[in-house]
């Protein structure tokens, strides 16, 4: 087995919940904090502390507004999000492939 | 390290992306013509005084049918306007969580139909109103997981006015008007319901 494709997974992105919240918010356009919390099943401080960690290294964009006079919190993968994201997962299909071979 | 790990990452994603993808078509229009539908076929039921209980069957079978078509028109109508496919997952996903209820309430009513003698039996239909409210509460809770969360409340109203009125029917001997309790609760829920949206719901959403 070829280490180096372990070693070139991105290390923000490989975290269990970070991976999480990048898979889902691959899948839909947008997700509200609440959105997020019942779908991944995480706490709101252990999520708060992801997104955080995900913004700043410019993988999500988190948009505040008022809905209903509440306030809103949306996120939403960035281009260079999903583009890591899509690199991550070429990595685990070449990972994948390798172990078949 | 494990081998299987990165193919059961892999699954993992694609489940949590399937998961994530929520239903988010515009849904005031839908419900305030569902609710309409219900409205109009309790006042035919009662105008043109279809108590036979094969009647009431077919009046409110075909009552459902027209708010189904008519639901899967508006919702084609506003994929058409987005540029976006009509039979989207999250779609898919909406119709397959609703379908089970749907057939066991049509199986239910076609026994019915076959039960009946064509006599009119009020007790019987309060009856099948209220298993056909609470199989439609459980519909729409199923959905609620690939939908906004104020529809899982919805199908909270319904099962909880569905309980009631099977308390009720048990309860007390005289029956209410079938149409009227069919209209009040698949009329006046969804309308009540859509009208809350129109007002609340983003203008512009994405499925």
């Amino acid at each position: 087995m070829n280490p180096e494709l372990f070693l070139q997974l991105d290390r923000v992105i490989h975290e269990k919940g970070r991976l999480a919240i990048m898979s889902a918010l691959a899948g839909t356009p947008e997700l509200s904090f609440t959105e997020l919390r019942d779908t991944l099943g995480m706490t709101d401080g252990n999520l708060t502390t992801h997104i955080r960690i995900l913004q700043e290294e410019g993988f999500i964009s988190v948009a505040k507004s008022y809905q209903n006079n509440r306030s809103l919190t949306t996120c939403s993968l960035t281009k260079a999000g999903r583009k890591a994201f899509a690199g991550y997962i070429d990595l685990l299909e070449q990972i994948v492939n390798q172990n078949k071979l | 390290m494990n081998p299987k790990w990165a193919e059961e990452n892999l699954q993992t994603i694609r489940t949590l992306m399937e998961r994530s993808a929520i239903y988010r078509r515009a849904l005031a229009p839908i419900m305030i013509y569902v609710g309409v539908v219900g409205i109009i076929g309790g006042a035919a039921g009662r105008l043109f005084q279809i108590d036979a209980e094969r009647g009431f069957i077919l009046l409110w079978v075909g009552d459902a049918a027209l708010a189904l078509a008519g639901s899967f028109l508006l919702v084609r109508r506003q994929a058409m306007k987005d540029s976006e496919p009509f039979w989207s997952p999250p779609t898919r996903r909406v119709a397959q969580a609703f379908t089970p209820a749907f057939f066991i309430g049509f199986v239910l009513a076609v026994l019915c139909m076959r039960g009946s003698t064509g006599s009119i039996n009020p007790e019987r239909d309060d009856i099948l109103v209220g298993v056909w409210v609470l199989l439609y509460g459980c519909a729409i809770h199923a959905a609620g997981f690939f939908m906004p969360r104020g529809m899982r409340w919805l199908a909270w109203v319904f099962i909880i006015v569905g309980i009631l009125n099977c308390v009720y029917v048990t309860l007390y001997d005289e029956p209410a008007s079938p149409h009227l309790v069919m209209a009040a609760i698949f009329g006046g829920l969804h309308l009540a319901y859509g009208i809350y949206l129109y007002f609340t719901e983003p203008k512009n959403p994405v499925a």
